[in-house]
């Protein structure tokens, strides 16, 4: 455990260290607050019978910010080392290959939520001036921040997984872009594809991101939506592992 | 401490270190000498539990580096080659985190990380990043890193490479001091530096083990150790005459020089010394002597005989 939280410290810190964790944050913080002003529009125009949650949601740059931000996160964390032989003396230490995943993976998660905070702060500013306590609901913004953390979770599994493959920092951001959007466009197709059965409706809505996370905006917290997040996040997970332990068998 | 039975490793295509088998005990400095690609990093990956061995046994410390690698990682300290290490960190802090890596409690770490930094001559440095460093200072860094949990063994892959001759020089002075406490197997394809630090050489070349002595040793075994050459201003005849009459000259050659001097190029026999009985010799005759010197084989005249048959090959 003690190994772990010096991994995590110094992943997490590593993400402070370069300029790239900075762009991140900035690049989120604009991302969101051009969404804020789309928010701001609608607002302002008609009356709207859904939370303000889903609304911000329901702007396409809550998809755009995660497709761009995951694997720029995370192509660094196995590629970087691989590149510059730390990777080396990293694995020549007692640490196991697992605590290296898990901490990679943890610090990428906290580091992704926390460039999701201003998100936070547009609410708040949002609450402040509604005049209202029901504008914002602690469910909905509970709900909201647990689907953004799950769906991020699975993308930056991805991420993790395609640094590990390779040594270039670019190729992995790549391949987990394309990963990324592949898993992205199957929700798109689950809308598109029409089932002669029951089973490949069933089958399809599990990948359905956009209605998992419309529900999560809504503030509804579906189990099955959370088991399937999760669920790939540690099969990912696992893959990572694999990979990692590969060195051993190749 | 080591234990390295018919190791063999095969990369796709390539036998990069070939049934090689050697030993080394406890408290010796021991240098893996070899040119490029002779096998002297692969050798140290897998004894660092990087790389698994294609086939062989290797034993650190009584472990087994693949089946038993946490043990053997615990009790090794390993720079590989080129020093990797995180540029955007400062000194302390890095030196702190490796020292956590490897299991130190948190007041151990600081204290431990102290005392190398004290030792590797980081004290003055420890706040800066350690991208910023000079080259000297970053080996330092690694070394003081492969030191800080106080392994039995240390494995360092070329040490001193890309150094100055004076950060050179602070380093080996600093592997030398390691010895007796440590185990030390360093690689490196610079002759003096094995001379100069390791009591146990092991030359490699094209993935195997070609000889393994203390450099005294490998200098005796290359034909009988040494040549005397002597300068002596005295008639050619008479000079050959008493060459051939003494009995610890094996082989000798008269040439002329300038000035009247003849140069005698003299093979004595093995073992002994003739250099004080040929300045008696010339003394008693009331010869002019200029020149009497002891022409000894270098490590790198044993090396170059060892590594030549196939030398072009492989680079």
């Amino acid at each position: 455990m003690r190994i772990f939280w010096a991994l995590l410290r110094r992943e997490l810190a590593s993400f402070f260290f370069s300029l790239t964790g900075y762009i991140i944050i900035a690049a989120v913080t604009l991302l969101t607050g051009f969404s804020f002003v789309v928010l701001i529009n609608t607002l302002g125009t008609d009356p709207v019978p859904v939370p303000v949650t889903e609304l911000f949601y329901l702007s396409f740059y809550f998809w755009l910010i995660l497709l761009l931000i995951t694997p720029v996160i995370t192509m660094r964390l196995f590629a970087l080392e691989k590149a510059s032989g730390t990777f080396e003396t990293l694995m020549s230490t007692a640490v196991s290959d697992f605590q290296v995943v898990a901490a990679k993976f943890m610090a990428a998660v906290i580091f992704y939520l926390l460039a999701w905070l201003p998100l936070l702060a547009c609410l708040g500013v949002i609450q402040h001036f509604a005049h209202q306590n029901s504008t914002l609901d602690a469910g909905t913004v509970g709900g909201m921040f647990l689907g953004i953390a799950l769906v991020g979770s699975v993308f930056i599994s991805l991420g993790c997984f395609a640094s590990s493959l390779t040594r270039s920092q670019m190729t992995a951001a790549v391949i987990s872009f394309v990963l990324g959007v592949g898993l992205f466009s199957l929700a798109y197709l689950a809308k598109q594809i029409p089932v002669t059965e029951q089973w490949q409706a069933r089958a399809l809505s599990y990948f359905s991101l956009f209605d998992q996370m419309d529900d999560f905006a809504r503030g509804v917290v579906d189990t099955r939506a959370v088991v399937f997040y999760v669920t790939i996040t540690f099969l990912f997970l696992f893959l990572t592992l694999r990979v990692v332990e590969s060195r051993r068998w190749k | 401490m080591i234990a390295v039975e018919h190791l063999t490793r095969r990369f796709a295509g390539r036998t990069a270190v070939d049934d090689i088998s050697f030993n080394v005990a406890r408290g010796e400095i021991v240098g893996l000498l070899g040119p490029n690609g002779a096998g002297k990093s692969t050798t140290m990956r897998i004894l660092s539990a990087f790389l698994p061995a294609t086939s062989g046994t290797v034993r650190v410390a009584g472990f087994d580096v693949f089946h038993e690698s946490d043990e053997v990682r615990r009790r090794i300290g390993y720079m590989p080659e080129n020093n990797p290490l995180y540029p955007e960190m400062r000194v302390r802090e890095y030196l702190k985190f490796r020292a956590r890596l490897k299991g130190l409690g948190w007041r151990r770490s600081r204290e431990r990380v102290s005392t190398v930094m004290e030792q590797c001559g980081l004290t003055d440095v420890g706040r800066r990043i350690i991208g910023q460093l000079s080259k000297g200072y970053k080996q330092r860094v690694g070394l003081a890193d492969a030191l800080v949990h106080e392994p039995e063994l240390i494995i360092l892959d070329e040490p001193t490479i890309g150094l100055d001759p004076q950060q050179i020089r602070l380093v080996r002075q600093l592997i030398k001091s390691l010895g007796g406490k440590h185990t030390v197997l360093i690689s490196t394809h610079i002759l003096p530096e094995v001379e100069m630090m390791c009591g146990r050489v092991l030359i490699m070349f094209g993935g195997r083990v070609l000889a393994s002595d203390t450099p005294e040793n490998l200098q005796l075994r290359m034909a009988g150790g040494s040549q005397v050459i002597a300068e002596i201003a005295a008639p050619a005849a008479a000079l050959q005459t008493l060459w051939n009459d003494h009995s610890d000259v094996e082989e000798f050659e008269v040439t002329a020089g300038d000035a009247g001097f003849q140069r005698c190029v003299l093979t004595p026999r093995t073992g002994v010394d003739i250099r004080s009985a040929i300045f008696e010799l010339v003394r008693q005759h009331g010869w002019e002597m200029r020149e009497l010197t002891r022409n000894r084989y270098t490590l790198e005249d044993i090396y170059l005989q060892v590594t030549k048959p196939n030398t072009e090959e492989t680079e």
